[in-house]
């Protein structure tokens, strides 16, 4: 088989003097889930903004598929397979949720500079299939800027799989959900990435999650990768303890 | 090199009264966050009130005349106080362009007062008493007055600084300037705040127009002209900074100044040159930082845009066969009233293709209507084009403005964005004015009459009105369009819209050509309507008649510029013959009590009460 679908090599982005991001290397393979988690502020979200091509990295390359895309606009990297979701949801609020979803699509399908057709009677039945599998087909009408928080999470994913990407994004998918719903977007997400090779990268908060469905999880700690390993071994390294019981959240509470 | 010199001088002293004006503008949009137009009026009532004042004390004496003009400036922040505390304080949550539409109902009823107050011929002024001397610099005869000014911008800049690092108040003006919520949060009394900021912007607004007095004689044009000049000071400078605003008037007052030895023909130019130049190289100005991103997030949140209901069709269909039968019914001045209704309508319309989908609010549009204008004049009177031709090179000649304007607009975003194409659109005015071999300058170009098979009335009224109504439809099936999901999907969340691989840069620049072409269409339509065109067709107050017609419509909705364009140009149409005189401050006020009862616009509140009655999932509250 080829090699990972996504490397990280030693990237560095600072803020004035805040390192937020210091010497970070890693790898994700097709059909995996790799944590990223971290207490706030260690960094995770910036990490995700120099893979996606959002900030350029001071040092360091990301490799897609082996190829170098250091560098690279977000919408080349979307372009080349990559689909994200945001920490802090960014949606077309004014268009429903199908329409999202279809204006991801026409992109995909390079029908963007179209100025005559209807674009709401653009690729309705795939839109609806992946709304399907996120559970928003009934709210596919909606308009998205009055959505609860948690939804809008779930038409982000469906956009972020609208091109069919080889890695997914994820930061934070989960924020604004109930445990319950947490856990079954996870699992949903798990097994569409099973399905489909796609290699994931999330972000999350819940402990409970991440170690429910992590193949792997990578720890940050004001910037820098402290450790790497399955849940068991991270559970039990002494430096991710301190860094978790020094903030005050809960770890490994179960 | 003596010349050198007294160039300079004669830069650094106009600099230091646009300083003045400039230095109030930034201040007020700093801590309000509101780009008040109408502070051009306040310089302007300053030099008049000044010259009652003066005149009344006496001007031969020290005394009377610094006592004008210093109480003139006072007098003016008391008007600038009154209008914040009736005006601006009621709509500080509302969208950035009903603010200034707001600001602008106020230039109009200034205009008129001061008309009605000091009457519609220029006031000399007298010379300052202690300054009326010269100097001699290099065997040249300069005027200490000037010097006086020299000196005054810095100290003024000085005492700014002192102001807002000494003292406590100056402490909030600048933690105001950063950040609007955390004063809110630091319990700060933010009312008095704006009201006490808006009082020093109008005094020095005011001052600077009071210190003109022994300059240049007071005129009812003073508003707008020095307005288009302060707003690129701002924007050069960089939007809140009183350091960047004094650096940019000194850039530009000194550009200026070898502007007219060098190329007296295109000084104008310059000056708008400079801040394009300025704001590729930095988009927030000299001095300016960029606008956190936190605050954009927060007050952007568009509502649903859905396509015509069939009941909305069948009432556009029904407003359509009233257009084609009007002819039948009215007189000549009826139809030629209809004509330019229509016309304005594609113009409305144009501006709302890239205003409202793109979020792209230009301050400048009237430019490529002009071009439109200027392009079939040009067309007619150097190549004895026939009709058909003019009207094709009408949308070449603005398409082709917005093509390198919008190449440039399209990089930068909101009041930056806007002012930049208001920087173009004085910069075709410019040429069109100063031009005079080519464009015949103010006296514009005359004869542009249409095929004589067009020539009747009723049948040039059928013409536009098929062209317009076609054209009209397109851009709506082009909003619902891909293209047209894609430009507002860069307007609703960029970063999105990156993330799905759409590069909002191009598709707005394409967004924006589209909207030039439509708005050179209208201009050509509109030039063989009237026969002749001239500068004012892309003048500031045309742009503004643009946006006036896209704001009362409703910017959020489709239907809104049509509906916009007849309220505006009927209201006008119908103050201009009915109170010929002072329709400036009627249309004036009804602006600014249409901004405080709909601040969504016509169509927009509309929509809103009929959400409310019928479906919640119309989400009348995200308009906001
Ligand atoms: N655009 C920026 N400018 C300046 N500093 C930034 C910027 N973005 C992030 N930072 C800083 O970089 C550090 C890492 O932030 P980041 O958002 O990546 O953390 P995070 O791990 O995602 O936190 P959270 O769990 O709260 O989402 C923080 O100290 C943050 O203040
Ligand atoms: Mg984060």
């Amino acid at each position: 088989m080829s090699g990972p679908v996504l490397e990280a090599r030693g990237l560095a982005k600072a803020f004035g003097g805040v390192k937020a991001v210091d010497g970070v290397s890693f790898t994700v393979e097709a059909g995996r889930l790799l944590a990223l988690i971290g207490p706030n502020g260690a960094g995770k979200t910036t990490c995700f903004n120099l893979l996606n091509g959002q900030l350029q990295p001071d040092a360091g390359s990301v490799f897609l598929g082996g190829r170098n895309i250091t560098g690279l606009a977000p919408r080349m990297v979307w372009a080349l397979g990559v689909g994200r979701t945001f920490q802090i949801t960014a949606t077309f609020s004014s268009m429903t949720v199908r329409e999202n979803v279809q204006m991801a699509l026409l992109s995909h399908h390079g029908k963007v500079w179209n100025l005559f057709s209807r674009a709401r009677e653009a690729f309705v039945a795939k839109a609806d299939a992946l709304l399907e599998q996120v559970g928003m087909a009934a709210q596919a009408e909606r308009a998205c800027g009055i959505l609860a928080y948690g939804d809008l999470k779930r038409v982000e994913l469906a956009v972020a799989l609208a091109n069919a990407p080889k890695l997914l994004l994820m930061d934070e998918p989960t924020a604004g959900m109930s445990p319950s719903e947490r856990i079954a977007l996870m699992e949903l997400t798990a097994r569409i990435a099973r399905e489909r090779g796609i290699a994931v990268l999330f972000t999350e908060h819940d402990m409970d999650v991440v170690f429910a469905h992590a193949d792997r999880i990578i720890v940050l700690d004001r910037g820098r990768l402290i450790a790497d390993g399955s849940a068991e071994a991270v559970r039990a390294n002494p430096d991710v303890q301190a860094v978790y019981l020094g903030s005050g959240s809960t770890f490994g509470g179960r | 090199m003596d010349l050198i010199l007294i160039q300079t001088l004669n830069g650094l002293a106009s600099a230091s009264s646009l300083f003045l004006v400039a230095s109030g503008l930034s201040i007020i949009f700093g801590v309000t966050r509101v780009v008040n137009f109408a502070h051009g009026s306040f310089y302007m009532l300053g030099a008049y009130i000044a010259w009652s004042l003066v005149s009344r004390f006496g001007s031969a004496s020290a005394l009377g005349f610094w006592g004008g003009v210093l109480l003139a400036a006072l007098l003016v922040g008391l008007v600038g106080l009154l209008i914040e505390i009736a005006l601006l304080r009621r709509i500080y949550q509302a969208p950035e362009l009903f603010q200034l539409l707001a600001t602008f109902g106020v230039v109009l009823m200034v205009q008129d007062v001061a008309l009605a107050s000091w009457g519609p011929q220029d006031l000399l002024g007298p010379r300052a008493p202690g300054l009326r001397s010269f100097v001699s610099i290099f065997g040249n005869r300069f005027p200490t007055y000037e010097l006086f000014l020299i000196v005054l911008g810095p100290i003024v800049l000085g005492a700014l600084w002192l102001l807002f690092n000494k003292t406590r108040w100056g402490t909030l003006v600048r933690a105001a300037t950063l950040d609007r919520e955390m004063v809110g949060a630091l319990g700060v009394n933010q009312r008095l705040l704006f009201t006490s900021v808006f009082f020093l912007g109008s005094c020095l607004a005011g001052l600077g127009g009071a210190l003109q007095l022994p300059r240049e004689a007071v005129n009812l044009h003073m508003d707008l002209s020095i307005i288009a000049e302060a707003f690129v000071v701002v924007v050069v400078g960089g939007l809140g900074s009183v350091t960047g605003a004094y650096l940019a008037a000194v850039l530009i007052g000194v550009m200026h100044a070898f502007g007219i030895l060098i190329f007296p023909k295109i000084t104008l130019v310059l000056v708008f040159l400079i801040m394009a130049v300025v704001l590729i190289v930095r988009p927030h100005g000299l001095m300016g930082r960029k606008p956190s991103l936190v605050q954009q997030g927060a007050t952007m949140r568009e509502p649903l845009l859905s396509p015509a209901t069939r009941e909305i069709k069948l009432l556009g269909a029904a407003a359509l066969a009233v257009l084609a039968i009007a002819p039948l019914l009215l007189g000549n001045y009826g139809v030629s009233l209809l004509t330019e209704l229509v016309i304005l309508t594609l113009f409305a319309a144009s501006l709302h293709f890239m205003m409202g989908p793109g979020g792209l609010a230009s301050f400048g549009h009237a430019a490529y209507f002009g071009l439109g204008a200027y392009g079939a004049a040009l067309a007619a009177k150097w190549l004895a084009a026939p009709m058909a031709a003019g009207l094709l090179f009408a949308p070449f000649l603005a398409g082709l403005a917005g093509v390198v304007f919008g190449w440039f607009c399209v990089r930068l975003s909101g009041v930056y964005l806007a002012m930049l194409t208001l920087a173009f659109a004085q910069i075709a005015w410019s040429v069109a004015f100063q031009w005079v071999e080519l464009t015949g300058g103010d006296n514009g170009i005359l004869g542009v009459w249409p095929a004589p098979w067009a020539a009747g009335k009723t049948t040039y009224y059928y013409l536009a009105l098929v062209l317009c109504t076609a054209l009209v439809l397109a851009l709506r099936v082009a909003i619902f369009s891909p293209f047209g999901y894609a430009l507002r999907a860069g307007r609703d969340s960029p970063v999105r819209a990156e993330a799905i691989g759409l590069n909002v840069t191009r598709i707005n620049w394409l967004a924006f050509i589209i909207a030039a072409i439509a708005a050179g269409i209208a201009g050509g339509l509109y030039a063989y309507f009237k026969g002749s065109v001239f500068p004012t067709y892309m003048a500031i107050s045309k742009s503004v008649d643009a946006l006036l017609m896209v704001l009362l419509g409703g910017v959020q909705t489709v239907s809104g510029p049509i509906v916009g364009a007849f309220a505006f140009a009927w209201l006008q149409d119908w103050l201009v013959r009915g109170i010929a005189e002072y329709w400036r401050l009627v249309l004036g006020s009804a602006i600014v009590v249409l901004v405080l009862a709909f601040p969504q616009g016509l169509v927009g509140t509309a929509l809103r009460w009929r959400g409310r009655s019928q479906d919640d999932d119309v989400p009348a509250e995200a308009v906001r």
